[in-house]
């Protein structure tokens, strides 16, 4: 049996994410205006996780940190074929860092048990850090590649990985339990079926918060973070607009007029 | 005095015994921060026969380097690397630690923070010392610059893009020690880069290209999408995106332009179906003459950019390539 884990994040619909707001007193994002979603490049992970699925005595385990709403993704995940989903939510856990959320999400894999492979999208839509993935591995001592964009082979020891680079790839030989983050070319991830929809409802998540994971308050959440916002300041334009206007023939013959002034027509 | 202070340190990388320009641009900055912390910049690099390299990273302003040379590691080793960087920082504690925004350093930088149980800042487009000395990384986030600092814990990490940062004047006469490393042999071999393959890029490179077109989500589809290639075409321009874009599949991640993507300063920028989101305006920020095409008349795009029209991109752009090929056919025949 392989176990996989896969960790997804909540995130602020990217479609919407320009009405998200900074609060200005805790200086953390303030996510409620905006629905959440799954974070896209999460599930290239979930597929990637289904399709060994699909050839492997497989299980899969949905893992994620969040507010009690961001259950709704973990459900998602359920209704796509994963076997148990969790989710890591406790005030405490709030205001986290890459490192903080990292090593809680490590504290959870560590208790959901066995794991030999650990799926996560490269990045994440909002924060933009890469570094949860990695930072898990390290956790849990476990070897780690990123930017996965092809799985060569695969055995129940060794995975040979393609992982993206400048212009190309680098070929990789991993020993498993071993974590992996995924960009969009490793897979087309499919979308929810009505039957996995309803199959899905019997399926109950598991809640841990700060007590059932027996960690320590300062280790987790803002505490538990190295890094701070420390401040936050507006950008000035350093450009004023002019606007090209008119009918549309107008529009394009004025922009024409442009850029052979510019030089580059 | 300046010696005994926490030294600056810049992961330097290269690529086929090249330093990577981020690697030297990096080596600047650090030289200005160790300027005014009083204290001395180190670098660390890996390779086989990289002597050489070694020498231009004194040129570049380093007082002391770290050479890791082994045929094993001519290629990027993820475990080694971290194993003696770790190691060599638990020793020296570096007070900052700067590392590019590569594939490499995107997949080190957290290996080394999370075991240095220590914090890292990802993508800054500045970096400054605040009243404490303590360094502000900046990263645009949601309509403005944050402050990202590291208060309690050493090094102080960040990756920076190539770009960000001017590249210093090389100064072949600067001096400085180059310090061989004992490669460690009992390494965990849990993992191993077997081979490296590099292919050539199809398109016009975003970093040399004069004139970029950007597409955003406004392209709506694949066929929206294709509109703004042919633009770009047109135009014999470079291909540019936003992370919508990317996340929607019409384009590659490579591509990306802004924060955690490429940093370019192109003749010509004409950004297409996007809103202007910091996290990739700050990637063009420097473009001698900005255009926007975007349907809201009230997207933020237009207060960052020379030249505004307000329209359907999928409507518009077809026309603009009409006429821009018109006008091309026309220059040609007289």
């Amino acid at each position: 049996m392989l176990n996989i884990v896969v960790c997804v994040k909540a995130v602020p619909d990217p479609k919407e994410a320009c009405n998200i707001k900074i609060d200005p007193n805790t200086k953390t994002l303030m996510r409620c205006e905006v629905p959440l979603v799954i974070n896209p490049l999460d599930k290239n992970a979930m597929e990637a996780a289904l399709q060994l699925k699909a050839q492997f005595d497989a299980h899969i385990s949905v893992l994620s940190m969040g507010p009690p709403e961001a259950g709704n993704i973990v459900k998602e995940c359920l209704a796509l074929g994963a076997d148990r989903g969790f989710l890591l939510s406790d005030p405490a856990f709030g205001g986290a860092d890459a490192y903080a959320t990292a090593f809680t999400l490590a504290k959870g894999i560590e208790k959901i048990g066995s794991f030999d492979v650990i799926f996560c999208g490269m990045a994440s839509s909002d924060g933009s850090t890469e570094w949860v993935g990695p930072e898990i591995a390290v956790f849990l001592n476990i070897p780690v590649v990123t930017m996965v964009k092809e799985i060569v082979e695969f055995d129940k020891e060794w995975w040979k990985v393609k992982a993206s680079l400048e212009n190309g790839y680098r070929l990789m030989q991993v020993k498993l339990p071993a974590a992996f983050t995924v960009t969009r070319d490793l897979n087309t991830p499919r979308t929810l079926s009505f039957s996995g929809i309803i199959k899905a409802r019997k399926k109950e998540i598991t809640r841990w918060g700060l007590k059932e994971l027996a960690v320590p308050a300062e280790a987790v959440g803002l505490k538990g973070s190295p890094t701070v916002v420390s401040n936050l300041s507006a950008t000035e334009s350093k450009r004023q607009v002019e606007m090209i206007s008119g009918t549309r023939e107008e529009k394009v013959e004025q922009l024409v007029q442009k850029l052979t002034d510019a030089g580059v027509l | 005095m300046k010696n005994k202070q926490a030294p600056v340190w810049v992961i330097a990388e290269q690529v086929d015994c090249r330093i990577l320009s981020v690697s030297f641009q990096l080596m600047g900055q650090a030289c200005k921060l160790a300027d005014a912390l009083e204290t001395t910049v180190e670098s660390v690099i890996f390779g086989d026969h990289i002597e050489e390299q070694a020498q231009q990273l004194i040129a570049a302003g380093a007082d002391k380097v770290y050479m890791g040379i082994s045929p094993q590691l001519e290629l990027y080793q993820p475990e080694i690397y971290t194993e003696i960087i770790v190691k060599l920082a638990q020793e020296r504690q570096p007070a900052i630690m700067l590392i590019g925004s590569t594939s490499m350093g995107r997949e080190l930088a957290p290996l080394i923070a999370a075991r240095l149980q220590t914090g890292l800042t990802a993508h800054c487009i500045d970096l400054v010392l605040d009243a404490d000395n303590v360094l502000e990384a900046k990263i645009p986030a949601y309509g403005g610059l944050l402050s990202i600092i590291c208060p309690q814990k050493r090094p102080q990490m960040a990756t920076v893009a190539q770009g960000v940062f001017p590249s210093p004047e090389l100064d072949e006469n600067r001096t400085g020690e180059i310090i061989a490393l004992d490669i460690l042999c009992d390494i965990l071999r849990r993992l191993q880069t077997l081979e490296v393959v590099r292919e050539a890029s199809d398109g016009i490179s975003l970093e040399s290209a004069p004139i970029v077109v950007a597409g955003g989500a406004g392209a709506g589809d694949p066929e929206g999408w294709d509109k703004i290639a042919d633009l770009a075409s047109a135009l014999n321009a470079a291909l540019g995106c936003t992370r919508p874009a990317v996340d929607e599949g019409w384009a590659d991640l490579e591509t990306m332009i802004g924060q955690s993507g490429k940093m370019i300063c192109p003749e010509l920028y004409i950004g297409v179906g996007l809103s202007g989101e910091q996290q990739h305006m700050v990637g063009i920020a420097d473009a001698r003459i900005m255009i926007a095409i975007n349907s809201d008349a009230k997207s933020p795009v237009f207060d960052q950019v020379d030249y505004g029209i307000v329209d359907d991109c999928r409507e518009f752009v077809p026309e603009l390539i009409k006429k821009i090929k018109e006008y091309q056919e026309k220059q040609g025949t007289c």
